[in-house]
């Protein structure tokens, strides 16, 4: 079991290293290679998935530790944890993965640094079943950096277009800061228990090592990670510029899976979070949720909308690990990873197309991105559209899709947490807003892309249906957003039990003196809300899909005199509330313009003046001191002044040697007499 | 071993140098070659050391002890223990390499190798020596052939970088020898730091000196003197002049070794000898530390000038090693007796010495490669060169992310293990110098963005990749770098017996006791 942890693990690895050295030597420049490695991991992960599917225990769990460094007292441990979550989120990420391989082979195959694109994909993998097969928080901050950088190198794969340069530096600068709150986390949590391994972790909290307070703190600080990687409000601003990166990269990292690593690890964390940390979790959820739904509305890049619902989608999951229906949220991360991951690449197929139209045309200018420059697309690819169609229908929360359940499951889950403390009502309207919005910018874009005239004649005689190695990914990833895949055995389309609901089992707060409900409790609550929370979202989803409908189907209102009417917050919605530029104008470039100062000081100010003054001050005090003192005074006047005394008392004396016997007969008389003088007395 | 190892270590170079003295003028090639053949002899040498070392035994091995000046009671003598070890093979791994980096200079290469291969002998003396009065000769050794190294085969401002360092390395010299005087009249009139180890913190607490006693006092002095090589904040100034200036290799040497002796004699003299003065600053060196990483980090965002840039990361990098080793308190019963975190910030410490050795030893050196192609360091004055030249953005993006610390290379196990150490006890600066975590990542990935990505200056277009020669010398510190991140044990093993007896002689300190 370890073993096969471990190989799913190295694979991927031992595939980037043979890829970024020899790579474009291999015979078809390597696709291979890494091809057959994520497949192998695949082909484990759906071992392991089946045989948790005949042990059908969910309290299943193998793990194995390893000493890394010992330091004399303290043994550094970490190591490998296998159990149902791991295994449903190694299934996902290897199944998206090989799926987004193979399209990617036909998406990229004129990019002239192909096999290092999948030497960066092996890398991404390696890293990402690291942060799902870690049991300890410095394991997953090492593997959580790691999916950043190959997030950076792969958002930058393009880096001669400035954009792309600046999005990928950007990914990686804001993850920075969402990892420097996880860091602290780490280290509050470490220097107190003195292991890293969620095992010490779960005990350590249960026996009550923690006052609230601290726990409040520690587990926000290890939240804040999840905020940076998960894109929540307010690091969200990396994951939009992260779609310059090629589509397939998108789908596979910044929708499906890397994303989802920070609700994997609120998930996985759950049981620690106090009370109120658990609130501001659900608030930011919420809030992400509501106002990246509002800005996907009035985008009109088709990736930027794709983007901003995914930011919308992942603020969900948050929302729902908040309210305590933890389960719900990681159910919806797995339904999302798939038909998120099947938008995307749909996504890239019309991009694809209309790339190549303009290609062909020799038009360089226009934006194949923009949904504005489609229209009609629906009969020129019928597979792209039908799958689109499909998983936009299970994002929009419809019945007969996995969307629709665990959607209606974190919605539900959103009601008992208000109709317990009412004050929170703001929690589930945020959750049914999203909602509404949700299904009208995903219908808009339907709409938009695939219904209508088409914008240029010339461009859509040349749209062709992408290649095999696009469509099959799509297939699958949009037929797997049907429901019985996740219900297994439950035929009804509207109940969300099954073998998900079975196996991913919800563990109780540990927090000592935790009042809150009990898992037991919330699921009992989640159910009686069930009902009501699933009339709303269907109204609310008929709602959205209706108006959509009304503005860019039938064409009734005219979306102009919406926007015109609603110009205040049309421009809110469609400059993204202005966040990156508050952020550039007041925390990003003034804490520049600091450094600059400081670097001045410290160059032309502080060692010029200052140190260099040591200097100038031992030079002048040299100069005075040999100068003015030992020149001037010591030697001219005191040394010299020797010898002008000595000068002038022998000029003086030189008088009493008069060269006559008698005056030194006097002077010797005169000498005798004062010595005896001296003597007498 | 029978042969005294230590002393050849040390011999070795001189030996060359007086070869490449002997030699006439115009036989360049050979002078190289002696000086490859001799740093070769001496990083042969340290790994038979490194190998033959015995991690568990406390204390110094491999001891060489003679008379030298008895009348003052000097002694010539050498050892080696966990804390020299690495750096003796951090000193013998950069010299050897940067005899190839020095591979093109055509000034007077004659005085160049000798007086580099002169310098190596008075580091790898610095490192090795036990007798303080030895030790204070090679220190002053190792500062002559490097003012001369700076001042002749330096940058444009190369005189005044020269003496600069010289004046601000000699002024830290006195303060050092006031306080090794001061140890050896109040400690038995002894120079054997083995000795003074056991005597010093007892005898220093007798004394004071017009109201200041002689432990804070001695600490300070010997303190400032390691503070300016470190460079610790105020003192850093000559850091980045004297980089900037002195020419490829000789920065190498510079940021890889010499930085080290700073905490390396923090580590080596004022810790063990006056533990009481360690316990009473070990809050202000964490603080220092805190300045260190967030002005050296701003000052490097901040920079045009790559070299320069570098040159601030050091002063940044460095305030991690001084972070780690104020957690050494943390092991006195004041602090809960964690002796856990005074371990992890111990050794992060010298880890972090290790490693930021050979990293910015590859950042030096990639500098030097495009410097010597296009002949300026302007960080806005290249563009897009990632598609001109691969490989080189490879490397560079290596050892770029070894500096900013991302996980599975060298720099992040240091840097988390000195954070993890000092937090238990310097919570809030801790947690304040994280940000130095993000200053890092912003100034190398802002600088690696503007020079490799984006589109290519068209002034470059025909610039030449790196070559083989280049490739081959940074091949040895990037597996070093990748290896040491992924399994740091083989030198915490060397280094962790010597760290728990620091460990142990500063918790004994009576300021720790509850």
């Amino acid at each position: 079991m370890i073993n096969y942890g471990i190989a799913i693990l190295l694979l991927p690895l031992l595939s980037f290293i043979i890829m970024i050295f020899v790579g474009k030597k291999l015979p078809n420049r390597g696709d291979w290679l890494s091809i057959g490695s994520v497949a192998i991991t695949f082909c484990l992960s759906l071992s392991l998935f089946i045989m948790m599917l005949f042990k059908y225990d969910p309290y299943f769990k193998v793990e194995k530790i390893f000493t890394w460094f010992n330091l004399g007292t303290l043994d550094l441990k970490i190591g490998i944890l296998i159990d149902n979550i791991t295994i449903i989120m190694l299934l996902v990420v290897s199944l998206v993965s090989t799926l987004v391989h193979i399209y990617s082979t036909s998406y990229m195959k004129e990019d002239s640094r192909y096999s290092r694109y999948f030497a960066f994909l092996s890398l991404f993998t390696f890293s990402m079943n690291g942060i799902i097969l870690s049991n300890n928080l410095l394991g997953i901050y090492i593997f959580w950096e790691l999916v950043g950088l190959s997030s950076y190198l792969l958002i930058g794969f393009w880096f001669e277009k400035e954009s792309a340069a600046n999005a990928s530096k950007k990914a990686f600068l804001v993850n920075r800061v969402g990892d420097i709150g996880m860091f602290i986390g780490i280290m509050l949590f470490f220097s107190s228990i003195g292991s890293f391994l969620f095992k010490d972790l779960y005990l350590g909290v249960s026996q009550g090592m923690f006052s609230v307070d601290t726990l409040t703190i520690a587990g926000l600080c290890l939240f804040a990670g999840a905020v940076g990687k998960s894109a929540q409000f307010p690091l969200h601003i990396w994951l939009p510029d992260a779609m310059e990166g090629p589509t397939p990269v998108s789908a596979l990292i910044h929708a499906a899976t890397m994303v989802a690593a920070g609700v994997y690890l609120a998930f996985r964390l759950f049981p620690i979070f106090t009370p109120q940390a658990l609130t501001i979790i659900a608030y930011v959820g919420a809030i992400t949720a509501v106002f990246a739904a509002i800005i996907a509305i009035t985008q009109n890049d088709i990736k930027k909308v794709l983007a901003y619902s995914t930011v919308s989608q992942l603020g969900y999951m948050i929302l729902a690990v908040g309210v305590g229906a933890y389960t719900y949220g990681f159910f919806h991360l797995v339904t999302h990873a798939a038909f998120k991951a099947g938008l995307f690449l749909c996504s890239g197929s019309v991009i694809h197309a209309m790339h190549h139209a303009y290609h062909k045309l020799d038009d360089h200018k226009s934006d194949a991105q923009d949904m504005r420059n489609m229209g009609g697309l629906k009969d020129k690819m019928p597979v792209t559209f039908y799958s689109m169609l499909f998983c936009t229908i299970a994002l929009s929360g419809i019945p007969f899709t996995s969307g629709f359940l665990s959607k209606d499951a974190v919605l539900a889950g959103t009601l008992a947490f208000s109709s317990q403390y009412p004050n929170h009502f703001l929690l589930s309207l945020f959750g049914f807003s999203a909602a509404l919005f949700t299904a009208f910018y995903m219908f808009r874009l339907i709409f938009l892309t695939f219904y209508g005239k088409p914008n240029s004649k010339k461009v859509f005689d040349n749209i062709h249906e992408s290649p095999i190695q696009m469509t099959t990914p799509l297939i699958i990833l949009s037929s797997l957003s049907f429901f019985l895949f996740f219900t297994f055995p439950n035929f009804n389309p509207l109940s969300y039990d099954g073998w998900f609901m079975t196996l991913v089992k919800s563990k109780d707060s540990l927090v000592p003196g935790y009042l809150n409900p009990t898992a037991y409790q919330i699921k009992e609550e989640i159910g009686q809300a069930h009902n009501l929370a699933l009339f709303l979202s269907l109204s609310v989803a008929a709602l959205g899909i209706g108006f959509a409908f009304l503005i860019y189907y039938s064409k009734l209102i005219s979306p102009d005199s919406i926007y015109r009417r609603l110009k205040v917050l049309h421009n809110l919605s469609f400059n993204k509330f202005f966040i990156d530029e508050i952020l550039k104008k007041y925390l990003i470039d003034p804490f520049l313009k600091i450094s600059k100062y400081i670097a001045i000081f410290d160059w032309d100010v502080y060692d010029k003046y200052f140190i260099n003054g040591f200097g100038r001050i031992t030079e002048n005090f040299s100069k005075t001191v040999g100068n003015l003192w030992d020149y001037k005074f010591l030697d001219q006047k005191i040394i010299d002044g020797f010898g002008r005394i000595t000068k002038f008392s022998g000029s003086k004396l030189r008088l009493i040697q008069s060269g006559k016997i008698q005056n030194y007969l006097i002077l010797v008389l005169v000498g005798i007499i004062i010595l005896y003088v001296f003597q007498a007395i | 071993m029978d042969f005294n190892i230590l002393s050849w270590l040390i011999w070795t170079p001189v030996l060359g140098a007086i070869l490449i003295v002997i030699l006439p003028k115009n036989r360049m090639d050979l002078i190289k070659w002696i000086a490859v053949f001799f740093t070769g002899i001496q990083l042969l040498l340290s790994i038979l050391l490194w190998f033959n070392f015995d991690n568990n035994i406390q204390g110094f091995q491999f001891m060489e002890k003679s008379p030298w000046i008895p009348a003052f009671n000097i002694t010539y003598m050498l050892g080696v223990d966990g804390l020299s070890l690495p750096m003796v093979g951090l000193t013998a791994l950069l010299s050897f390499l940067c005899v190839f980096v020095s591979w093109n200079i055509d000034k007077a290469p004659k005085g160049y190798f000798s007086l580099f291969l002169l310098l190596d002998a008075g580091m790898m003396g610095v490192f090795l020596s036990l007798d303080f009065f030895l030790f204070y000769i090679f220190w002053e050794v190792m500062l002559l052939p490097m003012y001369f190294l700076i001042g002749i085969w330096g940058g444009p401002n190369r005189e005044y970088a020269a003496i600069k360092f010289f004046l601000y390395t000699l002024f830290g010299s006195v303060l050092m020898l006031i306080a090794v005087l001061a140890l050896y009249f109040s400690s038995g009139r002894t120079f054997d730091m083995i000795e003074l180890m056991s005597t010093a913190p007892t005898a220093l607490s007798q004394i004071s000196w017009w109201g200041f006693s002689g432990v804070k006092v001695v600490w300070l002095l010997l303190f400032i003197g390691f503070a300016i090589k470190v460079p610790i904040f105020p003192f850093h100034t000559w850091l980045p002049l004297a980089h900037v200036e002195a020419p490829t290799a000789i920065s190498v040497i510079l940021a890889g070794v010499l930085l080290k002796m700073g905490t390396y004699g923090i580590l080596r003299i004022n810790f063990p000898m006056i533990p009481d003065g360690t316990v009473w600053f070990a809050g202000i060196l964490a603080f220092l530390a805190l300045i260190n990483i967030i002005w050296g980090g701003m000052c490097a965002l901040a920079q045009t000038d790559l070299k320069k840039m570098v040159a601030y990361s050091s002063i940044n990098h460095m305030g991690y090693v001084m972070l780690g080793m104020s957690a050494v308190v943390a092991a006195g019963s004041k602090y809960g007796s964690n002796i856990a975190a005074a371990e992890l910030g111990m050794n992060g410490a010298v880890l972090q010495m290790f490693n930021h050795g050979t990293i910015t030893a590859m950042l030096f050196i990639l500098v030097g490669v495009v410097y010597d192609r296009a002949h300026h360091r302007d960080i806005n004055g290249f563009g897009g060169l990632a598609s001109k030249t691969p490989i080189y953005a490879a490397i560079v993006a290596l050892a770029w992310f070894a500096g900013l610390g991302l996980p599975g290379l060298s720099g992040f196990i240091s840097e988390a293990m000195t954070f993890l150490g000092a937090f238990p006890v310097y919570r809030n600066i801790v947690i304040l110098s994280t940000i130095g975590i993000l200053l890092n990542a912003a100034y190398f990935l802002t600088s690696y963005q503007k020079i490799f990505l984006g589109k290519l200056n068209e002034k470059y277009k025909d610039l030449p990749e790196i070559n083989r020669r280049e490739i081959l010398i940074l091949v040895p510190l990037a597996i070093l770098v990748i290896f040491l991140g992924i399994y740091p044990t083989p030198l915490i093993d060397i280094m962790k017996t010597t760290m728990s007896e620091i460990i142990f002689r500063v918790e004994a300190s009576e300021l720790l006791v509850k």
